[in-house]
């Protein structure tokens, strides 16, 4: 018998800004702006809404703002605050909240102006007295932490990290609304500037601005709507911890649970994915996260992202709009992966489009490693 | 209704960094269960039990994993280390160039002024890396 979740919802609209570098501009103008054109996209109007999910790094209230900017009033909100994961746990909130009647038209929102800003991470403040005083990078030295036990443990190479790049740019030459384009060569990677051993300039991702959005709706109600529906098969989270040292095996993140949950709820499994999205902060975390979401064995992701299989004409297309790593990050990518799974599923991606594509998966990332958020997407012929 | 006793006291990060001050590495001890945690917290993090004993640490550990963070001018260590009790914590090697430090290297803590009082780590005397 199936979940009584799988297929319940769908995603109705998809906002996307597309302005990676647009100085002049708050991180809720571009928020606002992803959420006309979401609900365009669907043909709803901002009267329609009833549920707001939103997280914004430079703000601690930002479900408050958003309102207030956008002019709603609703019934159900949850500004749930876990990193960069942030938007696939207001997705499962969502699914349930329509399950339920809390909400109607369920509208996801984020917004940064991070790189015309300044050009740095925006970090939420979070004082984290027993790491301060040592002064690690944050994030990157976490990761780097994560990759060196990786490296040590199984063998994996910074060649291996450097293919993920490869694989990344590749896809984004395809998508030419990818910020990072032209030619980059496995020699320019390796020979990047080492910022926390062993990651480099060019494994971490990119600094831009952005905006997204997106509209859900209980599947009965998104059929009539302008876009065919994508619907929402199955969702997972887990949360494991905030600091790096406290996380328990560094080689094997809390992904492997989320994804148990959404394969569970959805009914599928890793051989039944045409296309899958994985928050790609560094190059390192693709290769990780392949292993944990099941799509090779633990330890086996370096050889697996090395063989081709993740780039253009491999076996499993991986981060097609070019990811974090050269498509776009404006500091909370996950809302992106989600963006792309859906063009992915409508058709509508173009030269770099995944033909018959009809189930995807979008897995985010926040924290150091911290939290974990697997969304399975299909088609109306998946249901 | 009054504060439930078995929470009385300083908390547990000032108990901490009181020990710290003066020149003492504390780690918590589950009584029940014996597991050791830090950072420190108000029960044990394996047991749940609010049983915990404070007990001065062996400043044995291993190197679980390693960095080196580099910057124009400076390059430093930033390590996990595996406490001999059972605890992982972040710190930083000195001692050696940081390119030198190696997952699975045998050190050993002190305390160092910098000006506020943190736990290093530097290689043992004649462990093994």
């Amino acid at each position: 018998m199936s979940h009584p979740l799988r297929g319940r919802a769908a995603i109705a609209g998809i906002g996307n800004t597309k302005r990676w570098n647009a100085p002049g501009r708050t991180p809720f103008d571009q928020m606002q702006e992803a959420v006309i054109l979401a609900l365009e996209d669907c043909g709803l109007g901002l009267k329609d809404v009833d549920g707001l999910f939103c997280a914004i790094s430079s703000s601690g209230l930002p479900v408050l703002n958003a309102a207030e900017r956008l002019g709603i009033s609703v019934r159900h909100a949850d500004g749930t605050m876990v990193g960069g994961a942030s938007f696939l746990f207001h997705l499962q909130n969502a699914v349930s909240a329509l399950d339920h009647g809390l909400c109607d038209v369920a509208l996801i929102c984020y917004g940064s102006n991070q790189l015309s800003a300044g050009g740095r991470l925006v970090s939420m403040p979070d004082p984290q007295p027993y790491e301060a005083p040592y002064k690690p990078r944050y994030p990157i030295s976490s990761y780097a932490l994560s990759a060196a036990r990786h490296m040590h443990d199984y063998g994996t190479t910074r060649e291996n990290l450097a293919d993920v790049a490869l694989a990344a740019r590749t896809w984004a030459n395809l998508n030419p609304d990818a910020f990072a384009r032209g030619p980059l060569t496995r020699d320019e990677i390796l020979s990047s500037r080492m910022v926390s051993d062993p990651i480099t300039r060019a494994d971490c991702c990119l600094v831009t601005d952005g905006g997204a959005a997106l509209v859900l709706m209980r599947a009965d109600r998104a059929r009539d709507l302008a876009k065919p529906p994508i619907y929402v098969l199955g969702t997972g989270t887990a949360v494991s911890h905030r600091q790096i040292a406290a996380m328990p095996d560094l080689t094997t993140t809390a992904a492997v649970e989320s994804v148990r949950r959404a394969y569970d709820m959805a009914g599928v499994g890793p051989s039944d994915i045409d296309h899958v999205m994985v928050y790609d902060a560094f190059t390192f975390t693709t290769l990780l996260f392949l292993e944990d979401l099941g799509f090779c064995p633990k330890g086996e992701g370096g050889s697996f992202v090395s063989s081709g299989a993740i780039a253009p004409g491999g076996s499993l297309p991986v981060n097609t709009n070019g990811g974090g790593l050269s498509c776009n990050h404006p500091g909370m990518y996950g809302l992106f992966t989600i963006i792309e799974a859906v063009e992915q599923l409508r058709g509508a991606c173009g030269e770099r489009q995944i033909q018959g594509a009809e189930i995807a998966l979008a897995h985010a990332n926040g924290g150091v490693l911290s939290s974990q958020a697997t969304a399975i997407l299909g088609t109306a012929a998946t249901i | 209704m009054s504060p439930d006793p078995r929470f009385d006291g300083p908390g547990p990060e000032e108990v901490w960094l009181t020990a710290l001050k003066e020149g003492r590495f504390l780690l918590q001890h589950c009584r029940t269960c014996h597991a050791c945690r830090f950072p420190p917290a108000l029960v044990c993090g394996a047991c749940g039990s609010s049983e915990i004993e404070w007990k001065e640490a062996s400043g044995r550990g291993t190197i679980y994993s390693t960095t080196t963070v580099r910057e124009r001018d400076n390059n430093y260590n930033v390590s996990l280390v595996d406490l001999a009790e059972g605890a992982r914590m972040m710190s930083r090697v000195d001692g050696v160039s940081p390119d030198e430090v190696r997952i699975g290297m045998e050190v050993q803590a002190r305390i160092v002024a910098e000006p506020e009082p943190i736990v290093l780590f530097a290689p043992s005397a004649g462990g093994a890396s």
